[in-house]
């Protein structure tokens, strides 16, 4: 079992492969560029659909991957193909030869800024999900600050996602049960906050996504109105100003906000794509990883020894990205035991 | 003689931030369900006063959170209560109770 598995990124599809293999009787690496592990779910507050706290899922992770050796703020300068091996260059200066990488390397959010429409960088009171998953956290953001009971506060779904001119044609997929997440979060601070959400189609697809819609609608009246938002401006009150139609009716709305909330779309790490690129991975017409097989081969990319878990595939849930996780260190463990016979 | 020029008439922009909720908040306190239309159109498209009269649940729902009240109550009175668009609301929103309250809760000579 003393066969050499470089895990490229800490977070949580990293930590589970790691703590998966751990298991099987490997002694995994993990190369994390960032200086704590768990990735973009360690800095969310809540996860849907249960409200279950984050590092209720994050902490056992890091717990079961103690075992593996772990490099904080490192990352791959190159990568050389030996004969049979891969001789991978860590920037500490370190080389690890292996046969198997597993790429973890996941997503990041869509910059808002380039939607300038929306006025994130421009105006105060526009913030991301991820800003106000970090005011959850931490309460330290006045931007947020300024919201009070009775109040209003918007979401804006599809930020950066199904959007062929910022260049990023697939739904993200998790944006919208977060909106309502967050959206009841802030219900749960302020009673009496406004809640609306602006939304294209409204995609609630995995388990109790749709109950906690009708949640979110009934219990805590947040207020869903079909249709994109297409300009944001501010008042000279420093509230923001937000212009969409309701297509539903046919007619325009504006409505004065204390805060609009963008929801970022997910793209493909471009750092883990720029490590795939050192072996010529291939990148899907998505911008994400492409494996072998979308259907049956979505752990396993077309280059002898290198494989895939998580989003670096594509946008996905915590379950989804543990379950691909956990088929990756099967997968990995089979190519060996096959390989040795 | 023709007359040139345009004319502007009032914009039909809704603003939400002005709208009052008064009625829709009690009518949502007293017919909960009143929050749970997701639009999906069943109860018009199975509505037998729809093709005489253009009644909508959909709609009516619509036009109360939007501040159209007047229209929207208008669009009620077509209502026979038959209860077919009971039957096919995915949510189950008993919509015959909701148009009742909506009756009461919006009845003209209270404005």
């Amino acid at each position: 079992m003393n066969e050499i598995i470089l895990i490229v990124g800490g977070g949580i599809a990293g930590l589970e492969a790691a703590g998966k293999l751990l298991q099987l009787g490997y002694t995994p690496i993990i190369v994390e560029k960032g200086d704590r592990l768990g990735g973009n779910v360690a800095r969310w507050h809540r996860l849907f659909p249960d409200m279950t706290p984050a590092s209720e899922v994050v902490d056992p992770l890091i717990e079961n991957a103690k075992g593996a050796n772990i490099f904080l703020n490192t990352e791959i300068s190159f990568i050389n193909r030996l004969k049979d091996k891969y001789n991978v260059m860590l920037s500490s200066g370190i080389s690890i030869i292996c046969r198997y990488i597993l790429l973890t390397t996941g997503f990041e959010l869509f910059d808002a800024r380039k939607k300038e429409e929306y006025g994130y960088g421009i105006y105060d009171q526009v913030i991301t999900n991820s800003d106000l998953e970090a005011w959850f956290n931490t309460g330290a953001d006045p931007r947020v600050g300024k919201v009070h009971d009775g109040g209003a506060v918007g979401f804006v779904h599809c930020v950066g996602s199904r959007d062929e001119k910022a260049l990023n044609p697939q739904c993200s997929k998790v944006c919208c049960i977060t909106a309502i997440k967050q959206a009841i979060e802030m219900k749960e601070r302020y009673p009496d906050l406004q809640v609306y959400c602006f939304y294209m189609d409204l995609r609630l697809f995995g388990k109790k996504y749709e109950d906690f819609y009708a949640k979110a609608q009934k219990d805590y009246g947040i207020r869903f109105i079909r249709g994109r938002v297409s300009e944001v401006c501010e008042n000279i009150e420093g509230k923001v100003i937000i212009k969409a139609e309701d297509t539903l009716s046919g007619k325009p709305v504006r409505v004065t906000l204390d805060l609009l909330v963008l929801m970022a779309g997910m793209k493909c790490n471009q750092d883990g794509a720029k490590i795939g690129n050192m072996i010529y991975l291939p990148i899907d017409t998505d911008g994400f990883l492409q494996s072998k097989d979308n259907i049956s081969r979505i752990n396993t990319s077309p280059t002898r020894g290198f494989y895939y878990a998580g989003a670096c595939t594509g946008p996905k849930t915590v379950p989804e990205t543990l379950a691909e996780a956990r088929a990756a260190a099967l997968e990995i463990h089979t190519d060996i035991i096959n390989s040795r016979k | 003689m023709s007359i040139f020029g345009f004319k502007i008439s009032p914009s039909s922009a809704i603003n939400l931030s002005e709208l009052d909720t008064r009625r829709w908040d009690e009518l949502c306190r007293k017919a909960p369900d009143a929050r749970r239309c997701m639009a999906c159109g069943s109860c018009s498209a199975t509505c037998p006063a729809a093709q005489f009269s253009g009644m909508s649940l959909r709609k009516v729902l619509l036009d109360l959170q939007r501040g159209r009240e007047k229209e929207a109550y208008r669009m009620m009175s077509n209502c026979m209560l038959c209860g077919k668009c009971l039957m096919v609301c995915p949510r189950g929103i008993n919509t015959r109770e909701l148009i009742l309250k909506i009756s009461q809760i919006y009845k003209e000579e209270d404005r």
